[in-house]
């Protein structure tokens, strides 16, 4: 059993609005110099066969066209 | 002329598609889990939240069991036609290029819209909060090269930031069909204008 | 000692709960008689008021005390409908309480056994310049957009205020309809010792614990942060399902009884069932489907976790029962039974947790009197803003009492305002009855092709002029939804209605609800329209005072050609354009008179019987298709009420005001004054004639040409539009 963290951002290039708006805020709440926010999901999941997360992550996890992925395993493994 | 309309657990326009097929033929819901589309000519994958919208818009629903036989059915050259989230499902599905994004707004919007076809104007409502279409430049062109883009918002029209206005596509082969805009809900005079017909029509050619 | 002060009660009432258990009530009884006899559950303060209320009629099929109220439409089918407010966990959470506010009325509804068909909300918030107003009136309508598209119910009408008093506590009031064959209706009444008792729906969690003790039934002060944990998160998927699930049952006939968890959760629930029906019940909290693994029982009774139902069972259907949720992959379990005890028990498997007597906790909590003390002079604030606002829209230097400054500063005011930025986020077609949509018509106007004919749905709520005079604002408020339904041509069916007011143990909130409950009482007589259901939110008041007393109406009204209905645009050169109804016009309490800084005490007393009359010949009118529009005076007078019907059909007006001037009005006045039973209509000159409307111009042109005495002056129907639609530029 391994534990991972699939992290899943829009693809650079694409209009990413709730980016844009989270961006815009923060001078209004004194944070300045922060740019080029990007929001995306995270999706945590115990599985019992490592080799076949990527597929999951190609299949459903991530829509490839206009997303990427980032698989983090949470338990030191590889 | 046989219409068949998905239900998912989510789905919300679906008795409003049923409504509308059958003003052009005979039409029946076909639950997600069944796979028997027999005696249907059309198919129709309807607007509304499938499994909530979980994940990305579309992205369950198209494991299902009636979406994997609607995959083999559009394969074998059957029509199929996507309103709003069923567009979404075909695009994750991959029977439709592209994928619909958030809305540049960040805003869900509901209202009437001008559309643009090869064969004239609709006016057709659209009520969506992730209907902007992308797809990388070069697929965009080869889809204007070959005629794929099937409604186009007027302009001053685009509600959602959509590539080049595109409110709709087809496939290669022009048998599957995906638009933002609700058909179903242009087909009552009571309620609105009865261009959607229209779309229908449009599906059955 | 003390805890129970902790949980809001009092310490007589905890003498009280003593003497009726014969002992000390342990935690888990603590929490449950905390919740149930807190205000929001047990209407202590206005119980006593809410009977002078008229309940009955021949077309009522479901009165107060169901889960909603339900009006008989004809072809055996019923309208069920009712209103509830989310207003403290709004405040809190705008996004969330909002969401789950209309996933509360939503279950209300479907619990009877209607399919919701509508959703409107009536939304009251601070002044736009506040950002706290601005991030709750974006959160709320973000919030009822999430829920109602998601769960495919469309939003169809509703009203957006904004008022200073309302700043640190907003109104969100969420009313629903659905439709129901009359015979498959349900009621929520426990029945059949033996008979299981069957919870589905989500998992219960911590969401909301103590919610209504803590939220509800006291003010709102600072450190509300910590109130946070106890803010339900809504899931309309969740609901989905659990609706679709409930319909199926109820049409396979495998419920005895249905009722939905709302506030207070499994112990409302169970009680307020066994109480009607007479019985008792044992629940075994080891048995319910639990989201986090360590809850105590008393965690597990007091829950406000959302999507849930309780429905009764005949055990040899309880299989049958368990196989539809698994279908609709929803939650279903079986976690006690219907007894004869009289007794509520909560056992957690063979162990008992708590228990008391059904009567005890339903109906024993003491109904107190209010003390009323009518207030010397206006206890609201004032403030002069129209100088500002005329110079805002019509150019610096623009005498503050120009008539064509006032009108684009009312119309661009966000109470006049039109409301498109925010009804554009909700679906409004889903369902394919929508033959209005809104701001087309003062109604929506829904078509039931099952019963033959349409029904048309108004919320109207009135909070400044109810300050005004508690009385006669509130008869006000229910002749304007009447006259909304009259202008789509429908007859009034029913009504519905929200109390939302301060707090009742001080003289002037306890007055103000006194008088305005009578106001209610009397405007329902008067119109013969029975109160159907409703709901009261007491307790909405801040350091800085009360909110204005703000009586919320909904009521629904049936017309019988939907292809017969009016909207509110002039829809051609050349038309006619007149007034008909006793419309006084006064500055009293008035949209001029607020930017002006002049609110105080009285309005004028309504002619009910006069506007009654009105409504019925508008009614006539427009189902005999003579009428190009009607539209409703309110909100700003007959100049906001020409602009708003010129700039929806794209058709200017020239209207002169003289005639009205004849009840002894100023020109400003009668431009810009308030008061009910005026309705404004378009149409051929001769319709108008033979209605006894009084003639007051033609629709035609690109501009409003209006005068009134003296004075005329025009404004550029573009020049209008820009004011009228300006919401946008003040919230994003």
């Amino acid at each position: 059993m391994v534990r991972a963290r699939v992290l899943i951002r829009p693809k650079e290039g694409i209009l990413d609005p709730q980016g844009k708006a989270v961006e815009r805020a923060l001078p209004a709440l004194g944070f300045e110099g922060v740019g080029h926010v990007r929001v995306g999901r995270m999706v945590e999941l115990e599985a019992e066969d490592p080799a076949r997360l990527g597929e999951l992550c190609e299949k459903l996890l991530a829509n490839p066209l206009i997303e990427d992925y980032e698989i983090e395993r949470l338990d030191g493994g590889a | 002329m046989v219409w068949g309309v998905l239900q998912f657990p989510g789905s919300c326009d679906e008795r409003d598609a049923l409504r509308a097929c059958s003003l052009l033929g005979e039409a029946r819901l076909v639950w997600h889990e069944e796979r028997d589309l027999g005696g249907i000519d059309a198919v129709v994958v309807p607007g509304g939240f499938s499994y909530g919208d979980y994940l990305r818009a579309g992205a369950i629903a198209r494991f299902s069991p009636a979406m994997e036989a609607v995959a083999e059915f559009a394969a074998a050259g059957g029509s199929v036609l996507g309103i709003c989230n069923g567009f979404q499902v075909l695009c994750e599905a991959g029977l439709l290029p592209g994928a619909l994004l958030l809305n540049e707004t960040r805003r869900f919007t509901c209202r009437q819209l001008e559309l643009l076809t090869p064969r004239g104007g609709l006016s057709i409502p659209g009520k969506h909060g992730e209907g902007r279409y992308y797809a990388p430049e070069e697929l965009l062109d080869e889809l204007e090269a070959r005629g794929q883009v099937a409604y186009r918002y007027a302009p001053g029209e685009n509600p959602n930031g959509s590539a080049r206005d595109i409110a709709g596509v087809r496939n290669e082969a022009g048998n599957v069909l995906g638009l933002m805009p609700h058909p179903e809900h242009a087909v009552d005079p009571l309620t609105g204008s009865t261009d959607g017909l229209k779309v229908f029509e449009d599906l059955a050619r | 000692m003390g805890k129970h002060r902790e949980l809001g009660l009092t310490d007589a009432e905890f003498g009280l709960i003593v003497e009726k258990l014969g002992r000390e009530p342990n935690d888990v009884e603590l929490a449950m008689f905390s919740l149930l006899w807190s205000e929001h559950c047990a209407y202590k303060h206005s119980r006593k008021l809410l009977r002078r209320l008229p309940t009955e009629g021949e077309r009522v099929v479901m009165g107060p005390g169901e889960n909603a109220g339900a009006v008989d439409v004809g072809n055996g089918y019923a309208v069920a409908f009712k209103v509830e407010s989310h207003n403290h966990p709004s405040a809190v959470e705008p996004f969330q309480g909002a969401a789950t506010g209309v996933g509360g009325i939503l279950r209300d509804v479907f619990a009877l056994g209607a399919r919701p068909i509508a959703i409107l909300d009536s939304l009251r918030f601070g002044e736009l310049d506040s950002p706290r107003s601005r991030h709750l009136l974006d959160g709320a309508v973000r919030g009822i957009g999430h829920y109602g598209n998601s769960i495919g119910v469309p939003t169809v009408g509703g009203e957006i205020c904004f008022e200073p008093p309302y700043e640190h506590n907003c109104l969100v009031n969420a009313m629903c309809v659905g439709l129901a064959r009359t015979e498959e209706m349900v009621r929520a009444a426990a029945a059949g010792v033996g008979n299981a008792v069957v919870l589905m729906g989500a998992a219960t969690g911590r969401d909301g614990i103590g919610g209504a003790s803590v939220l509800a039934s006291a003010e709102l002060g600072d450190g509300d942060e910590a109130k946070r944990p106890t803010v339900q998160i809504g899931d309309p998927f969740e609901e989905s399902k659990l609706l679709e699930c409930c319909l199926e049952l109820l049409g396979k006939g495998l419920l005895v009884s249905l009722q939905d968890l709302g506030a207070a959760g499994l112990t409302s629930s169970a009680a307020e069932m066994a109480s009607a029906g007479g019985v008792g019940i044992d629940l075994d909290v080891a048995k319910v489907p639990l989201r986090e693994a360590d809850m105590e029982p008393f965690e597990i009774m007091v829950s406000e976790s959302q999507e849930r139902m309780l429905a009764v069972v005949e055990p040899a259907k309880v299989p049958a029962v368990l196989a539809l949720c698994e279908k609709w992959q929803t939650g279903g379990a079986e976690i006690g039974v219907v007894t004869d005890s009289g007794r509520i028990r909560v056992l957690r498997g063979e162990a008992l947790a708590g228990e008391m007597p059904v009567a005890a906790l339903v109906d024993g909590c003491p109904l107190y009197d209010l003390d009323p003390g009518e207030p010397e002079g206006w206890i609201y604030g004032n403030e002069d803003v129209l100088a500002e606002r005329v110079a805002a829209v019509a150019g610096e230097g623009t005498d503050r009492d120009d008539p064509r400054g006032v009108l684009l500063a009312l119309l661009a005011s966000p109470g006049v305002a039109s409301k498109r930025w925010a009804f554009e986020q909700y679906d409004c077609l889903v369902g394919s009855r929508t033959v209005r949509r809104p701001e087309a018509a003062d109604a929506a106007v829904l078509q039931l092709p099952e019963a033959g004919k349409a029904i048309a749905v108004s919320i109207d709520g009135n909070g400044r002029r109810v300050a005004c005079d508690p009385h006669a604002g509130t008869v006000e408020a229910v002749l304007e939804c009447a006259q909304n339904l009259a202008c789509t041509g429908a007859e009034p069916l029913g009504l519905t209605n929200c109390l939302n007011f301060g707090n009742p143990e001080k003289p002037a909130p306890a007055w103000q609800l006194d008088r305005a409950v009578s106001g209610l009482a009397e405007a329902c007589e008067a119109l013969g329209v029975p109160v159907v259901g409703g709901n009261v939110s007491l307790y909405n008041e801040g350091p800085e005072g009360p909110i204005y007393p703000t009586p919320v109406v909904g009521m629904v009204g049936e017309l019988p050609d939907p292809a017969r209905t009016c909207g509110s645009a002039f829809a051609r050169e050349g038309d006619a354009i007149g007034l008909l109804g006793p419309f006084a016009p006064s500055p009293a309490g008035s949209e001029l008179t607020k930017l002006r800084g002049g609110l105080g005490k009285g309005l004028p007393q309504p002619d009910v019987v006069a506007v009654a009359a009105a409504c019925a010949a508008v009614r006539e009118a427009v189902r005999a298709g003579s009428l190009s529009s009607a539209h409703d005076v309110s909100d700003g007078g007959l100049a906001c009420a020409l602009a708003e019907s010129a700039i929806s059909g794209g058709l200017g007006c020239r209207v002169d005001a003289r005639p009205l001037r004849e009840r002894g009005c100023s020109p400003e006045e009668a431009l810009f004054g308030e008061g009910p039973g005026g309705f404004l209509l378009s149409g051929e000159r001769e319709a108008l004639e033979r209605l006894g409307a009084v003639l007051l111009g033609e629709v035609g042109g690109t501009t409003l040409a209006l005068a009134a005495g003296d004075r005329s002056f025009s404004v550029d129907l573009d020049a209008a539009e820009s004011a009228w639609r300006s919401l946008p530029s003040r919230v994003d």
